[in-house]
């Protein structure tokens, strides 16, 4: 799903036959994964294996669709797109997967509030990074200890509310 | 009992102490999320999910019943003061209203938005109180059949009908419908397209992909288009008070726009985007100072404020009655009350009937509250306005995440949060509408099992589906619904359909 490339932008024909092919692939997997399930449908002819047999020839018909449109009209302009913020924010995101668990929910998901602050211009680490640690475990500490909610600890939990 | 009696009985456990703290609870944090640009209601309802996981049922979804009204109200304050494009529900409200702002009117326009949608509000939740019953005795007699047309037409509502493409609906709608079939078959316990995940076992979380595509893509989106982006704030100049011809002008509108949102609501016909949009369009053809609109004329945005709001409220009906969301704010709401194990339907009022009508009470004192809280410190959540871009996304996203971690804490979890953000932000860039992703994806599954159960019922008989009157013609209007705005984009008058796209609830 994650397969199109933001790069195409700026070609819109394109796009449409790169979206097409995204498509085509999804529903080839699910057409196969539909027939894979050995079902026979029981009383109600169709089993667990047909709707997405029935979900992934709809997806081939929409890139056949996209494809067809693709060779007739070329696309809207896109307005450009900076590739700076995007890469810091899915930075952000993928670096609060990894540390989550191994440095808690304060200091992972302050790096994700600093890398976001970064994608939109506030690019002081030294100020966003201890704000947001701060920031996160104050709401670690709301949520956690008041609403009950299982966030998982690091360091900085334990010391303070004893894990 | 008759409807007044259980709703009186609604009003002593929504009067209950505890509860009127959740509602304001609720009501504010709403309004509070709502004010801020970029959000609408349905990432509201989303982002303050995680706050209600560790309440008892009762309290948790009065407060969330708050959050959705709260929502709507926050929103309207945004698109007055900051020509926010975004904004769904209230994109009308900013063609008048922003003006109004512009020249200083500012005030007037915020009242009439909260008072319109205090009487929209009011009325459209005793019409639910009242319609209700009936709907749940008529819902008695449908069938897998009746259901699965039902869906089948809120599936072509919610993709086809409206916005600039049938291709580019469609196509969120089915990737929303394969997303929803990851996760083990609801009749048979056959596991799809798990591929070996644990994790997906459970299928995909409802709140993990609307909290993605709405807020993790809004933010990538909103980044990747650099400083231009920003929009200047219209501080209020003057008084919040309207003025004797603002109350003459405005309490029309008011209720045209009631009258409007809450069938439309109510109907799987499309959101409260359809709604503001047709009350616009009734309110322009009516007025008396057409020479006003486009430059601030206040019945453009007292009509369209009552009618989101009524529709707001209508699209609690088919929610509560039948268990059907017809929105993304609808089916966020849907995955609140399947996290305590209550599945909305006709079977609720007869199983928890206070539960219910406490419901349906407090949505008419969270009104109230709203009231209050939107006119004298209408200046205080205009500060909200004021927040720096960087702080402001970068809370946004800690929220965003913090429902998913708070819900499940898995890697595999949060690995979604990113694709489906990336994938959030790729069909916002090409213009495709995300709201029918995240029906397919709740929706999907229920039509499934109602498609095999009907067809099981009638030993594989396709001929079953088109049986009853009721089940055809929902089916035909389903097919009028995908067809008519095909031919008339093909006539080119595609224009109007394209402004009336359904952007987010």
């Amino acid at each position: 799903m994650s397969g199109l490339d933001p790069a195409t932008g700026r070609r819109p024909n394109g796009a449409a036959f790169t979206i097409a092919g995204v498509l085509l692939a999804m529903g080839s997997l699910l057409i196969w994964q539909g027939f894979a399930i050995p079902d026979k449908g029981g009383y109600a002819g169709i089993g667990s294996g047909d709707v997405p047999i029935f979900v992934g020839a709809c997806l081939w018909c929409l890139a056949l669709a996209h494809a067809w449109s693709g060779l007739r009209q070329s696309g809207p302009a896109m307005p450009r797109q900076q590739p700076v913020p995007i890469l810091f924010i899915t930075a952000g995101l993928a670096l609060q997967l990894v540390l989550l668990h191994p440095l808690g929910f304060s200091i992972a998901t302050g790096l994700l509030f600093a890398c976001t602050a970064a994608a939109f211009g506030k690019r002081n680490f030294a100020l966003s990074v201890p704000v947001g640690i701060g920031f996160a475990f104050a709401v670690y500490g709301i949520f956690d200890q008041l609403l009950k909610l299982n966030l998982p600890a690091g360091l900085p939990e334990t010391l303070i509310f004893g894990g | 009992m008759s409807t007044f009696e259980l709703l009186l009985q609604g009003l002593s456990t929504a009067l209950d102490p505890m509860i009127l703290l959740y509602a304001l609870i609720g009501v504010t944090l709403g309004t509070a999320v709502g004010v801020l640009p970029g959000i609408g209601p349905a990432l509201t309802v989303a982002l303050l999910l995680p706050v209600t996981y560790g309440l008892d049922p009762a309290g948790s979804l009065i407060m969330f019943a708050g959050i959705y009204y709260g929502g709507m109200y926050g929103g309207s304050t945004t698109s007055i003061l900051l020509n926010t494009p975004g904004e769904s529900a209230s994109i009308v409200t900013a063609l008048e209203g922003n003006k109004m702002a512009r020249a200083g009117r500012g005030g007037p326009a915020l009242a009439t938005a909260a008072i319109g949608s205090f009487v929209a509000g009011l009325l459209a939740t005793l019409a639910l109180a009242f319609l209700a019953p009936h709907i749940v005795k008529l819902a008695l007699v449908f069938g897998p059949r009746e259901y699965f047309a039902l869906m089948v037409l809120a599936f072509v509502t919610v993709s086809a009908a409206f916005g600039d493409s049938t291709m580019k609906g469609l196509t969120a709608l089915f990737v929303g419908l394969g997303l929803g079939l990851v996760g083990i078959d609801g009749l048979t316990g056959q596991a799809r397209l798990s591929f070996g995940v644990p994790q997906l076992l459970d299928g995909i979380e409802v709140t993990t992909l609307a909290v993605a595509m709405f807020a993790v893509g809004e933010a990538l989106f909103v980044a990747a288009q650099g400083e231009a982006g920003a929009e200047k704030v219209h501080g209020i100049k003057g008084s919040v008070a309207m003025t004797r011809a603002d109350w003459a002008r405005s309490w029309k509108p008011w209720l045209r726009g009631t009258a409007i949102g809450f069938p439309i609501g109510a109907m799987p016909a499309g959101g409260a985007d359809i709604a503001s949009f047709l009350s616009y369009g009734a309110e322009k053809r009516m007025t008396k100072y057409p020479e006003e609109f486009g430059h601030g004329a206040i019945e453009g945005v007292a009509g369209p404020e009552a009618a989101n709001n009524a529709a707001a409220a209508g699209t609690l009906v088919p929610l509560l009655t039948l268990g059907l969301p017809t929105t993304a704010t609808a089916a966020i709401m849907l995955a609140g009350f399947q996290q305590f194990g209550l599945q909305p339907g006709p079977l609720l009022f007869a199983t928890e009937p206070e539960l219910v009508w406490g419901l349906i009470a407090s949505l008419l004192i969270a009104n109230c509250m709203l009231l209050v809280l939107n006119l004298p410190l209408i200046r205080l959540w205009v500060k909200l306005l004021t927040i720096p871009r960087p702080w402001l996304y970068a809370g946004i996203l800690l929220f965003a995440t913090l429902g998913t971690i708070g819900l499940n804490p898995s890697p595999v979890e949060l690995s979604m949060l990113l694709l489906f953000g990336v994938l959030g932000y790729l069909m916002r860039l090409y213009g495709y509408p995300i709201a029918p992703v995240v029906v397919g994806l709740i929706l999907g599954p229920m039509a499934e099992q109602q498609l095999r159960r009907a067809l099981s019922i009638a030993q594989g008989d396709w001929t079953t589906l088109v049986a009853t009157p009721l089940s055809a013609g929902l089916l035909i209007l389903a097919g009028l619904a995908l067809v008519v705005p095909m031919y008339l984009r093909w006539r080119g008058r595609g224009a109007v359909l394209a402004q009336l796209a359904v952007a987010e609830d």
